[in-house]
């Protein structure tokens, strides 16, 4: 009896225990390095504290290029990563059965496709020279070819946002489908004789019902896009010209790998999670999830 | 009985264990499958002329940066690290840092030390020890394509200064049409050997950042004046001379000249075949009289590491693999480089004919090499040399050639600024 009780009391901790080992080794232990780092100069044997010397470092020309474009990008993408998958997924929600799960595979499949292999896709596509397939299409329609990948700003953020937008799209969709289907036919059938359009019936009952989903995906979105690199880095390997691929992660990135100062490279990257904390917060603010509902 | 037969057993293992073990394993790390395959050969002549101390080595190849951060993190970390490892020269300085985890190769360079282009031993080097060894002197030199030379009416021999040089490109410009030479833009070998050439650098000897000096600066405006005031020049298509798109443009004939180490004679030979027969080869153009007239650049130092559980055998293997006289042939013969020690370029093996000696009409490229072997001065090799490489490729080459905004003075001022902190 009493082995009996004992085994209950200890089989919870059993059942935690992998997981908790796995947090502490691979999550918090990490973390902790890392705020340890922040304050240091990490050379090998001979690592020295060095106080908020790191910190005093952090805005440079670098940082704010990084920053730009983590603010650019994530806009971007959150801009079309969330109302494009919806419009699909009502379409696909609307649709007859079985197609819907042909075409739910299809826009899920670039997703399952890893970076590195779309990124080299990608360049190949936009490559600059006027045989490339995206330039002779454009030569087709009577435009002149572009320079893509080196050609400035704006043609890189398009590349990014592109990539980002193909692979991703299927997997908001996802969520969102998921979420239509939760939302009762019920409202819909109650809304619709009272005499809704189909306008308001998705104004007044799928957006607002989908919005812990919409929540959800641009939270995801938000560190996402802060964090993205390889995208990034399948174009430009680590090396855009005027810092036009340079994201938060790609210059953790340059700073602790390229040029080996890991002290650095871990206060950015406690930078990096400030930055996204304060936006998740402030956006939950926004959509009112801290609000008690009435 | 057991015991009995444990001991027959021990008797039977004990000396196939100690045969098995008389080839030692050594590992190698290196991010270019040529640079592997000339370790491979090395290994076996290595084992031909040591039936002693016979090494079987494992060489594996990663991808650049992948093997640099994983060799940073295996030295950092105290585990995991190869026995010997080639790191590339822009690299190196982050492997000098703190306790270094590689071992220094001078008791046995010292001897040879002489036949070296001493720039080249410098610059693996710190407070007086070497790291590394190259396998080139990468001294850069001119590549002329002699059918547009022709066509244009000019003698290259009579190419004596860079002014010389801008009045060929502009007669070129003038009689065919065509641009004079390509400039990098997200690359440095169109900047790095010039200033090399007049003593300047990105840092000084102790690491201080200089690359906004005067002759940093003016080189830089010479540079964008080749390109929008003589305009004889254009940016490198696809950026920089190792892109598929630049090779595409120079195999047709797109530009009349092109200045890069020697070791880029491989690139002539794989990825622009059409030029076979076409191409000279001659030193660069002083910038003033009796001024050098080439730079070293670019360089793989191989090190080992003090992680090896061989560091003897490895340090041997490494001497003779990269500085014995043999092994200098070898690297001329098989990867087409300028090989470090000096006393083998007059060597008659290196005037054997080869894929390189046929593709460029020189007669004999390596006297082009001894002519210029007292004229290359060291680069200087640290911390902040990173720094500036990765500011002047990812901004200020493009800001002041490739799109124009802005002057070399400013832009350079920028880099200093960025690169100091």
């Amino acid at each position: 009896m009493k082995s009996l009780t004992n085994t209950m009391r200890v089989a919870p901790y059993v059942f935690v225990a992998p997981f908790l080992v796995a947090f502490l080794c691979f999550y918090l232990y990490p973390i902790g390095t890392t705020v340890l780092m922040s304050f240091q100069n990490v050379v090998p044997g001979q690592t020295s504290f060095i106080g908020l010397t790191n910190y005093a470092r952090i805005v440079d020309a670098d940082f704010l290029d990084a920053l730009r474009v983590g603010f650019i990008y994530t806009f971007l993408t959150i801009a079309i990563l969330v109302p494009l998958p919806i419009v699909f997924a009502v379409l696909l929600n609307s649709g007859a059965k079985r197609l819907n799960a042909v075409h739910r595979a299809m826009f899920f499949l670039p997703s399952l496709v890893s970076v590195v292999v779309a990124g080299t896709v990608f360049r190949l596509m936009f490559a600059s020279t006027d045989k490339a397939i995206i330039n002779s299409l454009l030569k087709l329609v009577g435009i002149n070819p572009v320079d893509w990948i080196m050609g400035g700003a704006p043609q890189a953020m398009f590349l990014m946002v592109m990539l980002a937008t193909w692979r991703w799209l299927g997997v908001n969709l996802i969520y969102f489908l998921s979420g239509l289907q939760s939302i009762p036919e019920e409202l819909y059938e109650a809304a619709e004789m009272d005499g809704a359009n189909p306008v308001q019936r998705f104004m007044r009952i799928t957006l607002p019902l989908l919005k812990p989903t919409i929540i959800f995906v641009t939270t995801i979105s938000i560190f996402g896009g802060f964090a993205m690199f390889e995208e990034s880095y399948m174009f430009w390997q680590g090396l855009s010209p005027n810092n036009v691929g340079l994201t938060m992660v790609g210059l953790l990135f340059k700073r602790g790998f390229q040029q080996g100062d890991l002290g650095m490279a871990s206060t950015y990257g406690l930078v990096l999670m400030l930055i996204v904390f304060t936006l998740s917060i402030l956006q939950l603010k926004l959509f009112g999830f801290f609000k008690k509902e009435d | 009985m057991k015991r009995i037969l444990s001991l027959a057993l021990a008797l039977v293992i004990l000396p196939a264990l100690a045969f098995s073990q008389t080839k030692t394993d050594l590992n190698l790390w290196t991010f270019n499958e040529l640079h592997a395959q000339y370790y491979n050969s090395a290994v076996v002549a290595w084992n031909a002329a040591n039936p002693t101390k016979q090494i079987n080595l494992k060489a594996e190849v990663f991808p650049y940066d992948d093997m640099h951060n994983k060799l940073l993190i295996a030295l950092q970390s105290g585990k995991g690290a190869p026995d010997i490892a080639d790191i590339e020269i822009s690299k190196f300085p982050n492997y000098l840092k703190g306790n270094i985890g590689l071992v220094p190769l001078d008791d046995l360079l010292n001897p040879i030390r002489k036949q070296f282009v001493q720039a080249r031993l410098d610059i693996y080097g710190k407070d007086g020890k070497t790291y590394g060894i190259c396998f080139h002197v990468g001294a850069a030199v001119m590549y002329y394509n002699m059918d547009m030379m022709k066509a244009a009416g000019v003698d290259i021999d009579k190419i004596d200064t860079w002014d010389d040089w801008v009045k060929a490109g502009l007669q070129v410009k003038a009689k065919i049409g065509k641009p004079m030479t390509t400039v990098e833009t997200t690359d440095q070998w169109s900047y790095w050997p010039l200033i090399s050439q007049q003593k300047s650098d990105y840092t000084d000897k102790n690491g201080n950042v200089t690359i906004d000096n005067d002759v940093n600066t003016k080189t830089l405006q010479f540079l964008h004046d080749l390109i929008y005031v003589q305009k004889i020049a254009v940016v490198a298509p696809g950026g920089f001379h190792h892109s598929e798109q630049y090779y595409g443009f120079m195999n047709d004939g797109g530009a009349a000249t092109i200045w890069m180490p020697m070791w880029y004679m491989g690139r002539f030979t794989d990825y622009m075949p059409d030029l076979k027969g076409k191409m000279a080869i001659r030193p660069l153009p002083r910038w003033t009289k009796g001024g050098n007239r080439s730079a070293g650049m670019g360089g793989t130092g191989t090190a080992v590491t003090k992680q090896s559980k061989n560091i003897d055998l490895a340090k041997a293997f490494l001497v003779y693999a990269k500085g014995s006289k043999e092994a200098n042939i070898q690297i001329w013969k098989q990867l087409g480089f300028d090989p470090v020690r000096w006393d083998v370029w007059s060597d008659p093996a290196m005037n054997e004919p080869n894929k390189f000696t046929a593709f460029f009409q020189n007669p004999n490229i390596f006297q082009t090499l001894l002519q210029v072997k007292d004229e290359i001065v060291p680069v200087n090799v640290n911390d902040r040399m990173v720094k500036v490489i990765d500011q002047i490729r990812s901004k200020t080459f493009v800001q002041v050639l490739g799109d124009n905004s802005k002057t070399a003075a400013v832009a350079l001022k920028e880099a200093a600024a960025e690169a100091k902190k």
